[in-house]
């Protein structure tokens, strides 16, 4: 148990996808204009990186990794699928969002509307693809692990923009220099939010 | 004073729109302004105005604050200096000598920041505000003695350009710039920033010449390390006779100034008790985990160590970057307190978590005041439907 409360906070706080990796800009720069719509994003995040990196975990695990296949018999104990990861998470992520959307759309339409093309974009959102990634690689033990370790990763999502949003929010009538507008006090923003974030980095719990 | 106030107006129409010296208005206006109260009050704009009080009284009340820290910090780092190399030196000279290191860096700190702002006030014509010269009086409080005149300057100039000119100037930063120079520095050249001997002056470069065994570890080193016991007393702590900051070390002094900020209603009472509050609690919290003797530490003498108490008082409450609700002030304190002592204890990478702690409560200010706001509006509606 203390073990995966770790591996949550280091995923929302320390490894941060935003400020430590910078995976995922695309949506997180454009969809932070008001704190509502990203905190829809966000839960979106959350959600499909908690379903994902799981069920990948599940694929690399029994499937693709060298050896995964042993479970079929003897003679597959030497093949190696890894080749197949990015293909399969993918087809993996992108049939959850094709979920998440669906979901939202019938229970929020005004959120299905305001998050328009970007709900679709999640599927392309390198933070998740990201979240799979790092799952293969940083090997957890068990697939409780694995979900902890999704689940952690979208609420730092989650976390950087909303936090981005109210930002925004609060400057929007701010005298920005011309040039800056838009996306590039955004881009100054996010850097000094990084150095915020800067805190908690070599924490061991 | 008559003909300060007659020459001032006599070469006012020089300054004025068509004027020869029309360039250099924002100097003259800021100048005239500092000297007399002026006839106009603040305007509308900036979105830290909550009161009918001119900014520019605001502003000078903070210094007034200031003072007693900024004296016994000289006071101070004449004492260490004298005390690393054994010479003895009467209270005067102490001073003195005091004086002369942290001169240099104050003027530093002003010519730099001032510099800036009145090139972007000047060529996107709004005021040179008042705004810098308490980030400026904060900033030589802040660092420690030794550190070399040109990366401050540096670490300003990014400040004042990155965390606060390119939103707008005065009042529409999101990070302290005082705190964002600090954290420029602290992470741009670690090395001066931390470790045993940045913190009296003349230690870096002379270190042969020391008293044999003089350590100049600041007190939460000694603590990070584990020497509990090399603790100075509690007596010396309150005081402030220990190595740190400049200004950062006399609770004493930072306490007279919160009563000036608390007296004249410039700081917040709500951020300062809460981030105390937030701050006993994490360590009250952490003595009942404690496994080693850092976590053992007794959780009021952690508000008494390194810069609690003067970021507190002086970074916490800064009415542009806090969170602007009443709610709001008490969540942010608190967290900002939590965080502090979290971060000095279990992160083994900062001796010191306030400065941080701050900058990331800075980051979700705005957050938190829009969920009170929301929160406000909640109840409101609420309340209007169930009476109508």
């Amino acid at each position: 148990m203390e073990n995966l409360i770790n591996i949550f906070v280091k995923s929302v706080f320390v490894d941060n996808m935003i400020f430590a990796y910078f995976l995922g800009m695309c949506s997180y720069l454009a969809v932070s204009k008001t704190v509502k719509t990203s905190v829809g994003l966000g839960i979106a995040v959350v959600f499909v990186l908690g379903i994902t990196v799981p069920i990948d975990y599940l694929l690399h695990n029994y499937v693709l990794k060298k050896g995964a296949l042993v479970w079929l018999g003897e003679n597959f104990a030497n093949i190696d699928l890894s080749f197949l990861s990015f293909i399969m998470f993918i087809a993996v992520i992108a049939s959850m969002v094709q979920l998440v959307e669906m979901v939202i759309e019938k229970f929020s339409p005004a959120l299905y509307i305001s998050l328009g093309i970007f709900l679709p974009l999640i599927a392309v959102n390198c933070a998740i693809l990201g979240g799979s990634l790092f799952m293969q690689q940083r090997e957890y033990q068990n697939i409780a692990e694995a979900t902890s370790f999704g689940l952690g990763s979208g609420v730092g999502f989650l976390l950087a923009i909303v936090g981005i949003a109210a930002i925004r929010e609060k400057i929007r009538y701010s005298n920005v220099p011309a040039p800056l507008r838009g996306l590039g006090i955004t881009f100054i923003i996010t850097g000094l939010m990084g150095i915020a974030f800067m805190s908690f980095m070599g924490i061991k719990l | 004073m008559k003909f300060l106030r007659n020459f001032i107006d006599k070469i006012k129409p020089g300054f004025q729109e068509g004027g020869k010296l029309y360039m250099f208005h924002s100097f003259f206006d800021a100048i005239e302004t500092f000297l007399y109260v002026p006839d106009t009050v603040t305007g509308p704009r900036g979105a830290h105005i909550r009161d009918a009080m001119d900014m520019k009284r605001t502003m000078m009340m903070v210094i007034i604050a200031l003072v007693p820290s900024l004296l016994f910090g000289m006071w101070n780092v004449g004492h260490w200096h004298f005390l690393a190399f054994g010479e003895d030196a009467d209270f005067w000279q102490t001073f003195w000598f005091g004086f002369l290191k942290v001169l240099p860096i104050i003027v530093v700190s002003y010519v730099v920041g001032l510099g800036i702002e009145i090139i972007f006030a000047q060529s996107r014509k709004h005021e040179v505000n008042e705004g810098y010269f308490v980030t400026g009086f904060l900033i030589p409080l802040i660092v420690p003695v030794d550190t070399p005149l040109w990366m401050l300057a540096i670490a300003i100039a990014f400040a004042v350009v990155l965390g606060k000119e390119v939103f707008g100037g005065t009042g529409m930063n999101i990070l302290n710039p005082a705190l964002t120079v600090r954290a420029f520095l602290f992470f741009a050249y670690p090395g001066w920033m931390s470790g045993d001997s940045v913190w009296i002056e003349g230690m870096t470069k002379n270190a042969g010449m020391l008293v044999d065994g003089f350590s100049g570890a600041t007190p939460l080193a000694e603590a990070a390390a584990g020497n509990v016991a090399n603790l100075p007393s509690i007596m010396d702590m309150l005081i402030g006779i220990v190595p740190g900051s400049i200004g950062e070390t006399s609770v004493i002094a930072i306490f007279a100034g919160a009563i000036i900020l608390l007296w004249t209603g410039v700081g917040s009472w709500k951020i300062m008790l809460s981030m105390f509050a937030g701050g006993l609690l994490m360590g009250l919290t952490l003595n009942l985990f404690a496994v080693n003797p850092y976590m053992e530490l007794p959780a009021w003498e952690h508000l008494l160590l390194g810069g609690f108490a003067f970021g507190a008082v002086f970074m916490a409450t800064d009415p542009v970057t806090a969170t602007q609700t009443e709610k709001g002030k008490w969540i942010y304190g608190f967290l900002t307190g939590l965080l502090a002592i979290l971060i000095r204890v279990l992160n083994p990478a900062y001796p010191e978590g306030v400065m941080l702690a701050i900058l990331f409560m800075n980051v979700f200010a705005p957050l938190i005041d829009h969920y009170v706001v929301e929160a406000n509006i909640k109840k409101r509606l609420k309340r209007a439907q169930t009476k109508g």
